[in-house]
């Protein structure tokens, strides 16, 4: 045991940086939360109040953490996993409906929302078998299995509806391109993306007139050269269209009004501050009246007059904008750059692959979270309801962010067991 | 490079957000504009506007409550127009085009919709204001006019327009502002200064409390009470004295150079201009271009003076030593200055010394001392600059520096003048060309107050105080001290004498023009003058009636008023102007009327039917 410990060694800068963004964010939701209902600093019906319980009973949950053998995480990460799909499906039983989305568990006046935590579960899971001797992730049966770990959770949670949370599992394909899956993989995604928004701007008459033409300029720049068949660029061409025709047909008779309207504000096709894109608008005067450095903490009067709405949650990096201003959002977004950065160059230094995997996908995860949710704040992607992590009020939230990130720290803090 | 990816777009999406964020912080500040629009009201606090009184203390003007129905236009839900159009009793037109212009205005700050309902519509309007978003109704004070005169002096309260809002920043939409007279030459004083309040508003627009505890919030000052130094009885008298005709009074008292009494004809009640008429009546007023009610003629009425400048003629002669009070001057019905035809003089005794020409007003003997001023000097370019250098000396020829918004400068021509005129020096030009400034014909050009203010110096003998109609500022004695300083004339005192002599022999000598109108009790001295004017009827010069002139001072000694009464077309100064006067003077020093006979006469005097001759299209004679 003498010899065990001595090797333990915790990644303080992680640690650190983890602190920094959970009391910033806690001043945050002060301020978004503030009115002048509480009888006492310790009201524990004021969000403050509530979101301090979370934060000191983290603590407690990152000592078990990292008290528990590294060994554990591998070894129980199946059982975790299927644990966590559990949870996930009861909810369609047991769930508790809270603003129309049943991803809630009422235990007491509390609420613990499973997809929170199910995120960790599956980042080790996808270590697990990623990891395993046997996998080979250049083989089609393998990167199947692989998919199907990421998926199903997502495919559970899509209906609950919480389409947002779901998003948040395409981040487990960096992970998997770490470990071997072909670049095609990202460029497919990659266009997928392209022609769906450019089928959204141009309609499909326009977007099969851009793809025809983009094509044909492709194939005579090649022909120039040297003699290239036309068949594969015909079937690029009929497939691209095809996806184009899909994607219209899922926008319009798929997707509900208000996802519709979502993507219509951010590409700029409606205009329309008073009703749909009143939380774009709204979040975007907020964080711009701030300035070079904010009105003052509990100033901002936007914040004040609650016109953003869900300030405390995913709305909650507009009083960052607005009372810290410039200076403070960058901060920020330098903190949780700092963070992912510093999780990756953990992840590369790992011994095991399980570890590496595991490292990758939370970084990966953070940094879907932080890029969805600033860039939905900032008007820069359509509302999307994920949280900020460690930011955002919330105690399931918090914890799952508390349990993904320091079970990599306790796994890193083992890294050197293994020399 | 697999190792690399993530960290790659993770430094990218770093470098877009930190460049998304300085543009909507930083670079776009119309965040910045809208944020306070939108998260903080603002809430002004009239204070009330300051009492006007004259200078017995009597009230002239105060205030009185009134009610605007105001909108703020994104707070308007739909309504049933009709309905409300009916409740507010106006056209479904107007109310879309009062919506458009609020609109326009701002979405988000009160615009007027209704200004200044009555009581009785106040009280069945404001039971049912609740069933209308948006629209609130907000109490204001309005003017409230304790006399039927003097809308001239006092000047009235108009709304701000655009103009106002761009150059003045204090002003926003819908406030009022003093136009025309007092209300405006002192409407910082009188407004005081608005107090202001920010209020916090939540997402639902309604108020949670005050703005940052109330930093940047104001207390309003309220306005001060001002005392001008009109005296009302006289003013009023003075209108009722010009009714039918056109023209006006300005009576100063000359040891001080406080406006005693400023009367412009025709006139209008100032009550005319409060209200939801306002707009009505004040439209009305402008358009009549014939009468011009709004057209200042004792301020803004540019006149040839007539025979009362022969007292500056005499003055100047005198002072230049270009005649003496004994030397008689004959006159054969008029002065031949080798003209067509001769400056014509009316039938007197000949020749006249100094006091006899200026009673019996005889024209050659001013053409001579005239003549033999300007040709004093080697050139008439400095003959003419030397006299109109002490012309100036009693404020002519240029702005008279009063506290009233409106004025003219008059005209004292300069050699320059001539030179334009003439195309010197490829003509040349002589004083026989300019002879008629002598007689206050010509090119001399006053206004009222021009010629009752060189009235007051004369009476002052040799000096003048700048008229001014401030008299004391919130209770106080606090006039600018521009209106204590001492205007010494160019003329030695010596000089004063003789042509004041002159000008008591107007009244007292029994041939004088004035002697009919003598006031028992009170030695008067005064100057007819029976000016002749010109207009243009379809581009053809033609002559009208002249205005009838008059200026007085009393009592000769220790003077306590000096006046002026121009009446337009009213002929002889002797016939309607000198009559005035000498009532105006009674009124004021007696208090009470003795010549009732006089009074009922020019009370009832009308000089309608010589206004309409000009406009009647057919043709007409004059001086009858």
């Amino acid at each position: 045991m003498n010899t065990y410990t001595r090797y333990v060694k915790f990644d303080w800068i992680t640690i650190l940086l983890y602190v920094l963004l959970v009391g910033f964010g806690w001043v945050n939701i002060y301020s978004a939360s503030l009115d002048n209902t509480a009888t006492s600093f310790f009201d524990f019906t004021q969000v403050y109040a509530k979101q301090l319980l979370w934060i000191g009973l983290s603590i407690a949950l990152v000592v078990f953490i990292l008290a528990i053998d590294s060994k554990f995480y591998e070894r129980f990460s199946s059982i975790i996993y299927l644990v966590s799909l559990l949870a996930l499906v009861g909810l369609f039983v047991f769930g508790k409906n809270i603003n129309g989305a049943t991803s809630w568990y009422a235990i007491g006046s509390a609420t613990l929302q499973p997809s929170e935590f199910a995120k960790a579960a599956t980042a080790l899971a996808l270590g697990k078998y990623i990891s395993d001797i046997q996998t080979n992730m250049k083989e089609f049966g393998h990167q199947l299995r692989a998919f199907l770990i990421i998926a199903i959770p997502a495919l559970i949670i899509i209906p609950q509806p919480d389409p947002g949370s779901a998003l948040v599992y395409a981040a487990f394909i960096f992970p998997m391109y770490r470990e071997g899956l072909h670049f095609v993989f990202l460029l497919l995604g990659f266009f997928a993306a392209a022609l769906f928004v450019g089928t959204l701007l141009l309609g499909v008459p326009g977007m099969a007139i851009a793809i025809v033409l983009t094509a044909l300029l492709i194939y005579f720049f090649k022909r120039r050269k040297r003699k290239t068949r036309w068949a594969p660029y015909a079937i690029a061409i009929a497939t691209c269209i095809g996806f184009t025709l899909s994607v219209n047909y899922v926008f319009n008779n798929v997707f509900e009004q208000r996802h519709r309207d979502r993507f219509n504000i951010v590409l700029g096709i409606e205009d329309d501050s008073k009703g749909i894109g009143y939380n774009t608008n709204q979040s975007e005067i907020a964080i711009g009246s701030g300035g070079w450095t904010g009105k003052g903490w509990t100033q901002g009067t936007q914040t004040k007059g609650n016109f953003v709405p869900a300030q405390q949650t995913d709305y909650i990096f507009t009083t960052v904008g607005e009372e810290w201003g410039f200076v403070g959002a960058m901060v920020v977004v330098i903190l949780f750059v700092f963070l992912i950065i510093r999780l990756l160059f953990l992840a590369e230094r790992q011994k095991s692959q399980f570890s590496r995997v595991y490292g990758y996908s939370v970084a990966a995860i953070l940094f879907i979270h932080f890029a969805v949710n600033i860039g939905m704040v900032t008007g820069l992607l359509p509302t999307v309801g994920i949280p900020l992590p460690f930011f955002s009020y919330g105690g399931s939230g918090l914890w799952g962010f508390t349990i993904l990130l320091f079970i990599f720290v306790r796994l890193d803090g083992s890294n050197y067991y293994y020399t | 490079m697999r190792k690399l990816l993530l960290l790659f777009i993770v430094l990218v999406t770093g470098v877009i957000f930190a460049g998304r964020l300085f543009y909507l912080q930083i670079y776009d500040d119309s965040f910045q504009r809208l944020s306070e629009d939108n998260a903080v009201k603002i809430v002004y606090d009239y204070p009330q506007r300051g009492y006007i009184f004259d200078r017995n203390g009597n009230l002239l003007v105060s205030n009185q409550p009134s009610y605007d129905v105001m909108v703020i236009p994104k707070d308007v839900k739909a309504l049933d127009t009709l309905e409300f159009c009916r409740l507010l009793n106006i056209e479904k037109e107007d109310f879309v085009s009062i919506m458009k212009k609020a609109w326009v205005y701002s979405p988000r700050l009160p615009s007027p919709v209704i200004p200044q309902l009555t009581k009785s519509e106040y009280a069945s309007l404001s039971e049912k204001m609740y069933k209308y978003d948006g629209f609130y109704i907000q109490k204001r004070s309005l003017r409230d006019y304790q006399v039927n005169h003097s809308a001239n002096v006092l000047g009235n309260i108009s709304e701000v327009n655009e103009r106002i809002i761009k150059r003045n920043p204090y002003y926003q939409m819908g406030e009022l502002i003093g136009v025309g007279g007092v209300e405006q030459q002192y409407e910082t004083i009188l407004r005081g200064k608005k107090g202001v309040k920010y209020i916090q508003k939540d997402k639902f627009n309604r108020d949670i409390g005050p703005y940052k505890q109330k930093k940047f919030d104001t207390l309003p000052d309220r306005g001060k009470d001002i005392t001008l130094t009109i005296d009302a009885v006289l003013q009023q008298y003075g209108e009722e004295l010009m009714i039918n005709k056109r023209g006006g009074i300005v009576a100063l008292e000359p040891s001080t150079g406080e406006i005693l009494a400023l009367v412009a004809a025709p006139n209008f009640d100032p009550a005319l201009l409060v209200g939801r008429e306002r707009s009505k009546n004040f439209t009305k007023l402008y358009y009549d271009t014939i009468a011009k009610p709004l057209f200042d003629r004792v301020l803004q009425g540019e006149y040839p003076p007539g025979s009362p400048f022969k007292a500056l003629t005499s003055l100047i002669g005198l002072q230049e030593g270009v005649i003496d009070t004994e030397e008689r001057i004959s006159c054969r019905g008029g002065y031949n200055y080798g003209g067509k035809k001769p400056l014509g003089c009316h039938a007197h005794r000949s020749p006249l010394a100094m006091v006899d020409g200026i009673a019996n007003s005889c024209n050659s003997y001013f053409a001579t001392v005239y003549r033999r001023t300007i040709d004093k000097y080697a050139t008439p370019q400095e003959g003419i600059d030397n006299w109109r250098n002490h012309l100036t000396s009693f404020g002519l020829g240029n702005y008279l520096g009063y506290d009233l918004p409106v004025g003219k400068k008059g005209l004292i021509p300069t050699s320059d003048y001539y030179n334009r005129y003439y195309q010197y020096p490829k003509y040349k030009w002589y004083t026989p060309a300019t002879i008629s400034n002598s007689i206050g014909q010509g090119e001399v050009l006053m206004t009222p107050i021009q010629m009752a203010n060189f009235t007051a110096t004369i009476a002052n003998r040799g000096h003048y105080y700048r008229p001014h109609i401030i008299k004391r500022i919130g209770g106080v004695d606090t006039i600018p001290s521009e209106y204590r300083i001492k205007h010494e004339t160019t003329i030695n005192k010596e000089h004063f004498g003789p042509v004041i002599d002159g000008l008591f022999g107007v009244y007292e000598d029994p041939h004088g023009t004035a002697h009919r109108v003598r006031v028992p009790g009170i030695e008067i001295c005064g100057k007819t003058g029976t000016a002749e004017n010109y207009t243009k009827i379809d581009g053809e010069r033609v002559q009208l009636t002249d205005h009838s002139v008059f200026v007085a001072f009393a009592p000769r000694d220790n003077p306590k008023i000096a006046i002026t009464v121009f009446v337009e077309n009213g002929y002889w100064g002797s016939r309607w102007a000198a009559p005035i006067a000498s009532l105006m003077i009674e009124k004021y020093i007696k208090g009470t009327i003795s010549r009732t006979d006089l009074e009922t006469k020019v009370l009832n005097g009308s000089l309608e039917e010589e206004y309409a001759k000009p406009h009647s299209g057919e043709p007409f004679t004059i001086n009858q």
